[in-house]
């Protein structure tokens, strides 16, 4: 078996050592918040994964668009690799929100627009999987993901819209904070850093599981030819 | 007239098409006969603009696909495995659709034209669920030839038809092909295929391993030239390479 | 065996529209769109089987809904808009599922394909088609509603509100149709593919048609209507650049 490239390698020991970092930054760093106490710090993960989440989706529609212009496989590859990433870093930023949501908002869950948007989100990420399961021809495959994955992009900012004109009580840390909002709190200057540096963090992280994921792909596919060839033989 | 170079598809890693090469001269009739599963119908498909291949030149009608598909389309008639017909909808209504979608005006006289062409004329208002197979792919010939193509496909179009529409068929056929229009025909009547096409060729494994006129060839004898040529592509090879040269019979 | 046939006396011959000049092109692609329309519409109109199937899944979901919630005097109308637009949303499934299927079983799909037209001409003669029967299931379901729920939907602002919710909700649906068609359990394929993305449609038309049974202030309305517009037009055209894609092989 190919050993993963020198790169990869140092990909993932960059991603590691930036995540123990970050978390040492969380824990030791970063001042209690006066008003949630302890469970705030696990805002930095929460914010981090859902932008990840984010980011995958959006690398996903890239993927996709430059699939359709050039029809190489690589970029179904990627498409595909994302959405996976991206879904298991939208159920962890779910996961932290609820924990986070329950001694703060005194419940689990609750259907204001971000959360919402955002479960819709991983349901499209989901329904793309399922989509690709069902279809056996590549090229059909690649081509009907891209489509999906791009009329799924482009309704996810219009379902915002459509949920946000209701009440919302997800805290609004960044930007201007409309008058339900509930669990505010402004951060000091440690806490900023801290925040920037989960972010980037995360998003190392996501680029290392991705392109481990691609990696993993390229071994399946040589798979798949091992075996073709020896069922013809 | 039809070419093709160095045809490749494959649909994903499985090749289906390994390197075919065709030529049919305009006005020329074609018969491509061989086992299932040798890519008859990919090929057709791919000359009928509804596949793309994966390499190789492809030409019909004098242009190139999938360049200049749209183009094609309109010089192309084609009877393909189903019969493309609507069954609540009637005869005359099946080819008044097919003539808007080929942007025919003034269709009605032509309709009825090719309507008597194919003997179904009596038959113009009756809904095609009414029909019998053969009497169906009577209708879809007519439908192919509606907008008066310059090239004919036919993919398989003996199958389920009784002896008598087999007959009927015939002539139809050879009735389709004056006018100059150049013919690609497939199917695993090898009989029909000598009696009625101007060459023949032998599609297996993807590759064609044998192309002649059908006038030298002896219809009786034509079995074993068949069986021949298919078994000596018989050992299926991965890697897409051709069998050497000595191996494949040609004319 | 064949014999020589007589030389075939002169065939009329059609004439086909020169496709030159960009008007005589778009003739073309508007009498393919009218003609996949009027294809489809006359099928259904012979066999009913579409619209039959459709209407009495529409009144079963009814049926259930009014089992399923309290109907009391206040709130009704908001609950009413949830049960048209819900019933809605399954019902045209059931309609766009069909419609496509349809097309690929018989094989009919490659006839279509066949022609010498924009691709994107079939996909607006299919969601049209697929639009009008939505429309007429809903159009059925209003004096229901009113009967049943003893809600006056029977009013033309509403009317509004149905046309563009059944917009926005076939162009996507026929668009994920045509996707969901191929792939293996289609028939769950398409609701698990829409509904998350046809949703602010859902949303819009909910909140829109609550306003009008409630007799909300315009300004209430009005930015429900928007955003059902804005989405249509938004997927209208992503359907016309997109579904070259799904079609080509």
């Amino acid at each position: 078996m190919e050993k993963p490239s020198r790169a990869l390698q140092t990909l993932n020991v960059v991603a590691a050592i930036l995540m123990l970092a970050a978390i040492g930054l969380v824990f030791f760093y970063a001042p209690e918040e006066l008003v949630m106490g302890q469970v705030q710090r696990i805002f930095y993960f929460h914010v981090s994964s859902a932008w990840v989440g984010f980011l995958a989706f959006f690398v996903t529609v890239v993927a996709g668009v430059l699939y359709l212009r050039s029809g190489k496989m690589l970029w179904d590859r990627v498409g595909s690799a994302s959405v996976e990433v991206g879904l298991l870093f939208s159920i962890s930023a779910g996961v932290a929100g609820a924990i986070w949501a329950r001694p703060i908002w005194n419940t689990w869950w609750t259907w204001d627009p971000r959360l919402t948007t955002y479960t819709i989100m991983a349901l499209i990420y989901i329904a793309y999987l399922m989509l690709r399961q069902g279809i056996e021809d590549p090229d059909r495959r690649a081509r009907f993901a891209a489509v999906y994955g791009i009329v799924g992009f482009i309704s996810v900012p219009i379902t915002y819209m459509s949920i946000r004109w209701w009440r919302t009580i997800h805290p609004v840390v960044i930007g201007v904070a409309s008058a339900d909002a509930k669990g505010q709190f402004a951060m000091t200057s440690p806490m900023l850093v801290t925040f920037l540096f989960s972010l980037f963090a995360f998003t190392v992280l996501y680029f290392c599981f991705l392109f481990n994921r691609l990696r993993l792909s390229r071994l399946e596919e040589r798979v798949e030819q091992l075996k073709a060839e020896l069922a013809a033989a | 007239m039809i070419q093709t170079r160095s045809l490749r598809k494959s649909f994903g890693l499985r090749p289906v098409l390994r390197g075919v090469d065709l030529e049919v001269a305009p006005g020329e009739c074609l018969a491509l006969v061989g086992p299932n599963g040798a890519g008859k119908t990919t090929l057709l498909r791919i000359l009928a603009t509804l596949t793309k291949p994966t390499a190789g030149l492809v030409r019909v009608a004098g242009l190139p696909l999938p360049a200049a598909a749209g183009e094609v389309r309109r010089r192309l008639g084609v009877v393909a495995h189903h019969t493309l017909l609507y069954s609540d909808l009637t005869a005359d209504e099946n080819l008044q659709f097919y003539a808007h979608m080929y942007a025919l005006i003034g269709a009605g006289p032509r309709i009825v034209a090719v309507l008597e062409q194919v003997g179904l004329a009596a038959r113009r208002h009756d809904l095609v669920r009414t029909f019998s197979r053969g009497m169906q792919q009577r209708l879809a010939i007519a439908r192919a030839l509606l907008h008066d193509p310059e090239v004919l496909m036919f993919d398989e179009p003996y199958t389920g038809l009784d002896p008598q529409a087999a007959d009927m068929l015939d002539q139809v056929l050879v009735a389709a092909r004056q006018g100059g229009r150049t013919t690609l025909l497939t199917t695993h009547d090898l009989t029909r295929a000598l009696a009625l096409a101007d060459r023949v060729a032998i599609l297996a494994r993807g590759i064609i391993v044998f192309s002649a006129a059908c006038r030298g060839l002896d219809p009786r004898g034509f079995g074993e030239t068949y069986a021949a040529a298919v078994a000596s592509v018989g050992a299926f090879n991965p890697t897409g390479a051709l069998p050497s040269p000595e191996r494949t019979l040609r004319s | 065996m064949p014999t020589e046939s007589a030389p075939a006396p002169a065939q009329p011959r059609a004439t086909a529209l020169p496709m030159a000049s960009a008007s005589a092109r778009l003739r073309h692609y508007g009498r393919s769109v009218g003609a996949v329309l009027w294809k489809d519409l006359s099928a259904e109109l012979r066999s009913k089987e579409l619209i039959s199937a459709m209407l009495v899944f529409a009144l079963l979901v009814i049926l259930i809904f009014n089992f399923a919630l309290e109907l009391d005097r206040t709130g009704r109308e908001n609950v009413a808009a949830g049960i048209l637009w819900v019933t809605t949303a399954f019902t045209g499934t059931l309609g766009l599922n069909r419609s496509l299927a349809q097309e690929k079983d018989r094989g009919s799909l490659d006839g279509l394909l066949l022609a010498p037209v924009d691709r994107s001409a079939l996909y607006f003669g299919k969601a049209l088609g697929n639009l009008l029967f939505i429309l007429t299931i809903q159009v059925i379901m209003l004096p229901v509603f009113t009967v049943l729920f003893d809600v006056n939907m029977v009013q033309p602002m509403l009317l509004l509100v149905v046309v563009l919710g059944a917009v926005g909700y076939s162009a996507v649906g026929t668009l994920l149709a045509s996707l969901a068609v191929h792939s293996r359990s289609r028939d769950v394929m398409l609701p698990i593919l829409l509904f998350p993305v046809a949703l602010p449609v859902l949303v819009s038309a909910v909140r829109a048609t609550g306003g009008v049974l409630t007799a909300a202030a315009w300004d209430q309305i009005y930015p429900w209507l928007n955003l059902l517009l804005v989405y249509d037009v938004i997927f209208v055209a992503m359907a016309f650049m997109v579904f070259d894609f799904v079609v080509e092989e």
